[in-house]
């Protein structure tokens, strides 16, 4: 396959695998969050914890917004979809993320609310428009890469003059959630975080840019590359940061220069800027409530605000007790210190965020990986 | 004397409630249109039922539902993917398919044209994998109760006595062989859902294996230990499924198993794993190692089994993990399917 081959192969692949080794102080270790889900997934599909020394360790991040989506929020958007005026149109990797008490969309839907799974934003605007008499709401949800399309289509909707749309939004961000894995007052109940390092998605930097990073870098004092999300791109980001440990720096790189700049896509900034703003707060899952990680409509386009079209109440759940999810996504324990790990938590029913899709760092371990901890036992 | 008929009007009419209920409409739908495609002895007797000769060996029976959408794709339409299916299921025992049956739940408003297009597509696969449409059924539901066609088969066949395929006889170093390239079917039934349409060359490769299974018994014999068509969940939910049913793992390897550039590409493109999609013209079977190279020339030499491969190895593991090392030089998991990729893909 042309343009995605070239970025998987073997051989660079082994060359970069030997230069890590080569480069990674045996006698200390290296400890790099993977922000983002996609990189997970990457990490996993393709084994590449198999290529790295027993001395770099990769801690999956909370960077999948299908995962850190709070319970509440699953409700809040159930209740919707369950008045009978109301199309829920939503991204089909939602349909089974679980709410309070076992509730999800997909059931939601089997008992006869009126959900339908779309492929793109536009697809949302098509079927408002095809039924005027029914009330279409869009489930927003994303980090910074997929916010501008949410943004496009607010705008398209105001031209076509649509009276029957709006949005449910749950569009979050980056920066801020970085940040909190490090500087959270929860971190005093699980223990003491210890990341050398961070790799940046590199499709929220299509959009954003680096520069939001350079004051989290500079602030901890922790390196950051921004990476692609095949494989090769993932191995060479690992040795950037390896050889920004060993030389005691602390800056932002860019790996993936072939579509990153330092200011981002301008034009989809302005438009994100013009319809959005921030939340003074939101709540992820796992996470709990992290300041100014959220975006919700500007007042002028409050009409295609769904929570308040529809006067919708913040809904707010626990988590499980028993679940690791916290401590998991800041890098504190592995999934199999989690009681709950593919005993009652499975991609089947997920009760955590780190299970709730394939991105998450408890799914893909149970997906991808879980050979491993059998062969570590057998070893020790 | 004998009343007059009007003749079906295939070419505008469509199907009503009428023709399914009992009466002269139904008896014409049927000897009209099914039976002319199916065309053998059996039916044109007109029993409720057909009788056959039980030869040398057991029974194989087998029975399957499809709910196909869209009911056309490239490579085929519902009809044939009711004949192949059907044909497969029972050609994975080693047995020689025979005869099967069909039931049809048409949805009223159901155009003629679609239905005899459907039905001829089933004749023909019928006739090229040797098999005999010997009995049926038709209802038709009102407007809204099923999506256009949905088509029950079932199917006999047999299997010599001293043959006898299955997951507990796998052992430990037996070969992983495939039949061809993974994916073509779910991809081509992807690309032409509404809202996900994409333009691929792809087709699927929904066809009727038992002639390449009856190859592969011939030079095979006992070192074959079963064979399996990964349908739905892909070959991984097969693997996992024969895992943990002979109690054992499997060690595959990326680089050897067969994925067209298209379907690599639309699988890229939709977040999947080929080896998590449907196929319906492939075969996996575990082979012990000194049958399997015979075995998989005879696949290669077939037009069925062209792309045929040795694609890893059964390993004694409590924990029945499917494991692949991936082309990338790492290892991983082969997980079952989680969760729903798809509905109706066949």
């Amino acid at each position: 396959m042309k343009y995605a081959d070239e970025f998987r192969d073997k051989q660079i692949a082994l060359g970069l695998a030997k230069a890590i080794c080569a480069e990674a102080d045996p006698q200390r270790p290296y400890r790099f969050m993977e922000f983002c889900g996609g990189h997970t997934h990457a990490i996993s599909r393709y084994g590449l914890e198999d290529m790295l020394p027993k001395t770099v360790r990769m801690i999956h991040g909370p960077g999948c917004p299908v995962c850190v989506l709070p319970a509440g929020r699953i409700d809040m958007a159930i209740r919707l979809a369950e008045r009978s005026e109301v199309i829920l149109c939503v991204y089909g990797d939602l349909m089974r993320v679980p709410g309070s008490q076992g509730a999800s969309l997909l059931k939601a839907k089997a008992r006869g609310a009126d959900i339908r799974m779309v492929y793109s934003t536009i697809d949302a605007v098509r079927i408002a428009d095809e039924n005027p008499e029914r009330e279409v709401v869009f489930f927003a949800i994303g980090f910074e890469t997929t916010t501008p399309p949410t943004a496009v289509m607010i705008r398209l909707a105001d031209r076509k003059q649509l009276e029957n749309f709006s949005v449910f939004c749950n569009h979050v961000l980056t920066p801020p959630a970085m940040q909190n894995i490090l500087d959270s007052p929860d971190i005093r109940n699980i223990g003491r975080v210890e990341i050398d390092g961070f790799v940046g998605p590199a499709h929220v930097s299509t959009i954003i840019g680096t520069a939001p990073y350079e004051f989290f870098a500079e602030e901890f004092g922790k390196p950051v590359v921004i990476s692609g999300f095949e494989p090769l791109d993932m191995m060479q980001a690992i040795l950037m940061l390896v050889r920004q440990v060993n030389e005691n720096r602390h800056e932002v790189e860019n790996q993936y220069s072939r579509a990153v700049t330092r200011d981002g896509n301008l034009r989809a900034k302005e438009e994100v800027a013009d319809i959005f703003e921030l939340r003074d707060e939101f709540e992820w899952r796992g996470l709990g409530s992290v300041p100014y990680s959220g975006l919700k409509l500007k007042r002028a386009y409050a009409k295609y605000d769904a929570e308040i079209r529809f006067d919708m109440n913040e809904l707010r759940v626990d988590d499980n007790p028993a679940c690791e999810c916290g401590a998991i996504l800041r890098g504190v324990k592995k999934p199999v210190d989690c009681k709950l790990f593919g005993t009652v938590c499975t991609p089947e029913t997920p009760m955590g965020s780190c299970m709730v899709s394939s991105e998450g760092a408890c799914a893909a371990h149970w997906t991808y990986g879980r050979f491993r901890d059998h062969q570590q036992r057998r070893a020790s | 004397m004998k009343a007059h008929q009007r003749k079906l009007d295939i070419k505008n009419g469509c199907v009503d409630l009428s023709h399914g209920s009992g009466g002269r409409a139904m008896a014409q739908l049927i000897s009209g249109l099914f039976h002319e495609a199916f065309g053998n002895e059996w039916l044109a007797r007109g029993n409720d039922q057909s009788a056959f000769a039980v030869g040398a060996g057991r029974m194989v029976m087998t029975t399957d539902g499809y709910v196909v959408s869209p009911l056309f794709f490239p490579g085929g339409n519902i009809g044939s993917l009711a004949v192949h299916g059907t044909v497969n299921d029972i050609a994975m025992a080693g047995a020689k398919p025979l005869y099967l049956s069909a039931s049809f739940i048409i949805e009223e408003g159901f155009r003629f044209a679609d239905l005899r297009m459907i039905a001829e597509s089933m004749g023909q696969a019928a006739r090229e994998a040797g098999v005999h449409i010997i009995t049926g059924d038709t209802k038709v539901v009102e407007r809204g109760k099923a999506d256009g066609l949905f088509i029950s088969t079932a199917g006999v066949g047999v299997v010599p006595d001293e043959l006898d395929l299955s997951a507990e006889k796998a052992e430990a170093g037996d070969r992983v062989l495939i039949s061809g390239t993974l994916g073509d079917h779910g991809v081509a039934i992807m690309s032409k859902r509404q809202n996900l349409a994409f333009e691929t060359e792809i087709v699927s490769d929904s066809a009727s294996l038992n002639d390449l299974v009856a190859k592969m018994v011939e030079v095979g014999g006992h070192g074959i230990r079963l064979m399996r068509d990964p349908t739905r969940g892909g070959l991984a939910a097969t693997l996992n499924e024969i895992a943990e049913q002979s109690d054992l793992g499997f060690r595959l390897q990326e680089e050897a198993i067969p994925v067209k550039p298209g379907v690599a590409a639309a699988c890229e493109l939709l977040g999947l794993d080929p080896l998590h999609v449907a196929n319906e013209g492939k075969l996996v079977a575990i082979v012990s190692p000194e049958a399997a190279e015979a075995v998989l020339a005879a696949m290669r030499a077939h037009p069925l089994g062209r792309d045929a491969a040795d694609i890893g190895e059964a390993v004694a593991d409590d924990h029945h993990f499917v494991q692949m090392a991936t082309s990338f030089g790492g290892g991983r998991i082969v997980d079952w399917l989680s969760g729903e990729q798809l509905p109706r893909i066949c």
